[in-house]
């Protein structure tokens, strides 16, 4: 999952420095994100992953660094299979 | 059933003549009564930031489309973005929209795009003059411009076509924090002088959709946008009379702006409402601004003491 971030990160975030320079805890925002760049990124993780982030995610902390956005990309994938799974009985 | 304070309000103005409403809700004639409140607020403003040696400039009322693209206002605010379509027809599709006239049908439709979209906001004409690399200290601007967003309402306070009067600084970081935090308190100094009850609080602007969400959290996380606001009608929330605001770089980036020392510039603003302040003044004094107290008056119209 790490990978398909960076991935996304590189090619949408817009950072003032290269990928391979950014470790996976690093503040995205002080690499030069901006906030119209996280929207890109966010719009081009919900694809990737076939996932939506739910309102209360939308917020600088979820798009901090590659380390976050997996955090919640865990969330939602787990949200997401417990759905699937439906009603336990 | 009871009349909403804010039809009581809307209907006093109208009654006295002082707006004139159309068949389209937020659009509205002027009297000269309301005018002269207007520009009294103006020189005021503009006495304010007679400090500042800026630049005037007097803007249209629309501007080219690619500015609006290169802001990226249409990546945040889509919803309240005017564009503007042209006749480019000949005699056969002129005839057609005679026709569509006489049925009652859609003739808008047959007009396509031109290259220009109404003002947004104020400021976004004047970063393009300031491409290529800014002098030492920067820039600085006071820009009247007239504005359109669509968002139609019959709350006078949220006209679709009204004015903003601003204070613009393009240059280096310290200097766009400087110029929001410095206009925020004077802002907030000169209206709360006219009697209005002023409230400087941290804003965030109503991006569209779920990616605004995101947009707004970041600006308030970053403290970008603060606004001076005062109550205009009894009963009904806070409303902005101004609001001033940093932009980081996002402006220079945008435009191609380096600060003296070549690094992309930020920018920064404060824009006054026009309208909203006349409006809040004569929510707070009456309809009748003869009638106001007279330090009020006396500031507004200086010469006539």
């Amino acid at each position: 999952m790490t990978d398909e971030i960076r991935r996304v990160v590189a090619q949408h975030g817009r950072l003032s420095v290269p990928m391979s320079q950014v470790a996976d805890d690093d503040d995205l925002y002080f690499a030069g994100m901006t906030s119209h760049a996280s929207v890109s990124m966010l719009i081009a993780l919900e694809e990737a992953f076939g996932l939506e982030f739910p309102e209360e995610m939308l917020r600088q902390s979820t798009f901090q660094s590659v380390n976050s956005i997996a955090a919640a990309l865990d969330v939602l994938i787990e949200d997401k299979k417990a759905a699937e799974l439906g009603p336990r009985t | 059933m009871a009349h909403e304070p804010e039809e009581d309000f809307r209907s006093g103005l109208m009654t006295a003549g002082l707006l004139i409403a159309t068949e389209v809700d937020g659009i509205y004639l002027r009297s000269g009564t309301f005018e002269s409140v207007a520009r009294a607020i103006d020189v005021l403003v503009s006495a304010a930031g007679s400090d500042q040696n800026a630049e005037v400039l007097h803007l249209p009322a629309v501007m080219p489309r690619s500015v609006l693209e290169q802001s990226a206002y249409i990546r945040a605010f889509p919803d309240l973005v005017g564009s503007v379509n042209t006749f480019e027809g000949n005699d056969a599709l002129h005839i057609e929209i005679l026709r569509r006239l006489e049925r009652g049908e859609d003739w808008a439709e047959l007009f396509g795009r031109s290259d220009v979209v109404l003002c947004s906001a104020a400021c976004h004409l004047v970063y393009p003059t300031c491409r290529g690399r800014l002098p030492e200290g920067g820039r600085r601007f006071e820009v009247f411009g007239q504005c359109f967003r669509h968002e139609p309402s019959l709350d006078p306070a949220r006209m679709q076509a009204f004015r903003m009067h601003e204070f613009v600084y393009v240059g280096d970081a310290e200097g766009a924090v400087a110029h929001r935090d410095a206009w925020l308190e004077r802002a907030a100094q000169l209206l709360g002088g006219l009697g209005l009850p002023v409230t400087a609080v941290l804003a965030s602007d109503p991006f569209f959709g779920r990616a605004g969400k995101l947009l707004s959290a970041n600006q308030r996380a970053e403290a970008l946008k603060h606004e001076v606001v005062t109550s205009v009608q009894p009963g009904e929330g806070p409303v902005a009379v101004a609001s001033s605001n940093c932009h980081l770089d996002h402006f220079g980036r945008a435009f191609g702006i380096e600060s003296a020392d070549g690094t992309v510039a930020h920018s920064a603003c404060v824009g006054f409402g026009t309208e909203r302040i006349v409006l809040a003044l004569l929510a707070a004094h009456g309809l009748d601004p003869v009638c106001w107290p007279s330090n009020v008056r006396d500031q507004l119209w200086p010469s006539r003491t």
